[in-house]
């Protein structure tokens, strides 16, 4: 019997090429922040010269601590909202609303930025709310908790029933069978969860010039006035900054995951 | 199955926080693009005739409809400069989204064909560039295609070239910044649909004498439509609207309807006809929106 070889050398190339493509641009990003000319192009050897400078930049450091403050609350409340919505979405059973309570939650996902920008800044205008940290925060909480929930819900949706409804065969009422139950084995998607909003609101740039008042710029904001003017060496000093910090977070959260889905099948039992 | 029902009665309750908050943030805020798409252009802050004061009564409610105008909507529809937009980002997004669909399924069906170990590595590796930033990446490939960037000094040692090409403002940069940051969102649902698909099937085709080419048109192809679907839309629902891509790597010369919106916006001040090109943008995209909502449903709800 002739067998279809599982890996053909079209399908090797294809993959490497992709993750070439993927990578490459971001590690040459990385290797001339370290470059000493001024030029961003020429190779003057390796320096930290323009992380010194990052770290002097008042207008820049203040955006960065502005994006890591918004990025932390927003995803915060994001996680709890989020996490709620795909509890009451996977075991609500019906309720009235469901249908456009979902739809409310799948819309923001693929929604072009400018109109959710747009629009709730509309809504900020007219409660005549001053702009600036809280603004922002609440449009990002609104983008990320989208993603929350989904992630939850697609963990919630794989999990076997059977466990929580032992649990209250056994006595415990709803709300203990979910919190001795139920959130111990969903801790690592809220988890990820949690992060994959905290970094959405690092990320964005759209909702946040929509949404933010004067003086209060995030990073995003600052690194985009300063790009569209050209390419700027201390510039690739930040996003190598806000690329190693992201990873920090990924590997923190990944760790914290397996520690908790560890912590949850021993759970599991009890 | 009792216990099923009791534990969704408190389930449900657990909708009442988020649904306040996405009505409030949400749906609300629609409320008021549209009012203020209706509204006449005021030099003003903000810069829009009031057409609603519920304080004043059923009175006001009249005067204020018979103040709605459609003149903004007019407008659009009238100016060159915008029907071209909207022309342009579908175009943009129907060229990007073909692109995509064809250089990332190559990738997903690699994935899917790795021995199992592999294929989490392979999906870690494809995840991770989405959680760096999205500007970002854009600006790396400024860095690369720039008047003395890499790309041009590669091409000129290799004699490919004899003076350095303009990459940078043209149509060409653009694609690339599109491709390289919605690469992962076609992948990851193609490679799913091709992951879960038996490979007895394949086998069995290829067994009955059908060479390889004819093995993907007619087995794998057809088996992956639904994550074909899926990237399609996750793709092109928000290529439609892009605004920083086009903005740093295209010219300005032709405009998306994303930048249109921003410029009315932020330079123009003209509040009344951003607005009226949301809706309008928000009405293009309503039956790809539908879609991809109905398929995102059905994929978490079958996921128990």
């Amino acid at each position: 019997m002739r067998k279809v070889s599982r890996l053909s050398r079209f399908n090797v190339a294809s993959l490497a090429l992709g993750l070439a493509f993927l990578y490459l641009p971001i590690l040459i990003l990385v290797i001339y922040s370290f470059n000493a000319s001024r030029l961003v192009t020429v190779w003057g050897g390796w320096s930290l010269r323009w992380y010194h400078e990052f770290f002097n930049d008042r207008a820049m450091i203040e955006a960065a601590w502005m994006s890591l403050r918004v990025a932390a609350s927003s995803a915060t409340i994001a996680t709890l909202l989020g996490t709620l919505a795909a509890v009451a979405l996977s075991r609500g059973e019906r309720f009235r609303g469901r249908t456009l309570f979902s739809g409310m939650l799948y819309a923001p996902l693929v929604m072009p930025e400018v109109i959710t920008g747009l629009s709730l800044l509309l809504l900020f205008v007219a409660l005549n709310a001053e702009r600036g940290f809280w603004t922002v925060t609440i449009a990002h909480t609104t983008l990320t908790m989208c993603f929350v929930a989904v992630v939850v819900q697609s963990r919630l949706g794989s999990l076997d029933r059977s466990l929580e409804e032992a649990a209250m065969d056994l006595g415990c009422n709803p709300v203990r069978a979910f919190v001795a139950v139920t959130l111990p084995l969903i801790a690592p998607a809220i988890v990820a969860g949690w992060m994959l909003a905290f970094t959405l609101s690092l990320d964005d740039l759209v909702i946040a010039s929509f949404t933010t008042g004067p003086g209060s710029a995030t990073l995003p904001i600052r690194i985009y006035s300063e790009v569209r003017l050209g390419v700027k060496p201390e510039i690739n000093a930040i996003c190598t900054l806000v690329i190693a910090l992201i990873a920090v977070v990924i590997v923190i959260a990944s760790l914290a995951s397996k520690l908790s889905s560890s912590q949850g099948e021993s759970a599991a039992p009890l | 199955m009792s216990s099923r029902r009791i534990f969704a009665r408190p389930a449900r309750f657990a909708a009442i926080a988020p649904y306040i908050w996405m009505v409030l943030f949400f749906l609300v805020p629609f409320g008021f693009v549209l009012k203020i798409s209706l509204s006449q252009t005021a030099i003003a802050q903000p810069p829009y005739e009031p057409v609603f004061d519920l304080t004043a009564g059923w009175e006001s409610v009249k005067v204020a409809f018979a103040a709605l105008s459609f003149d903004n909507f007019r407008l659009l529809g009238s100016d060159d400069i915008y029907v071209y937009a909207y022309v342009r980002s579908l175009t943009v997004a129907v060229t990007a989204t073909a692109l995509l669909l064809l250089i990332g399924y190559p990738i997903a069906y690699g994935m899917a064909r790795l021995p199992k170990r592999w294929q989490a590595v392979a999906m870690v590796l494809v995840i991770v560039p989405f959680w760096t930033s999205f500007l970002i990446r854009i600006y790396a490939w400024i860095n690369i295609l720039q008047h003395d960037g890499l790309l041009n000094q590669i091409l000129l040692a290799l004699h490919l070239v004899s003076q350095p090409v303009v990459w940078l403002s043209t149509d060409t940069a653009m694609y690339i910044g599109i491709v390289y940051s919605y690469l992962p969102f076609m992948i990851l649902p193609l490679y799913a649909t091709l992951a879960k698909m038996e490979p007895a099937l394949e086998e069995a085709a290829s067994d009955l004498g059908a060479p390889p080419w004819q093995v993907f048109w007619l087995v794998t192809f057809p088996l992956s439509l639904p994550g074909v679907g899926a990237g399609v839309l996750l793709c092109f629902i928000p290529i439609v609207g892009e605004f920083v891509i086009p903005d740093l790597l295209a010219g300005s010369n032709s405009l998306m309807i994303g930048q249109t919106l921003w410029l009315e916006f932020f330079t123009n001040k003209d509040w009344p006809v951003a607005s009226a090109a949301a809706i309008v943008l928000l009405v293009v995209l309503l039956v790809p929106l539908l879609l991809y909502e109905r398929l995102q449903k059905r994929q978490l709800e079958q996921g128990r």
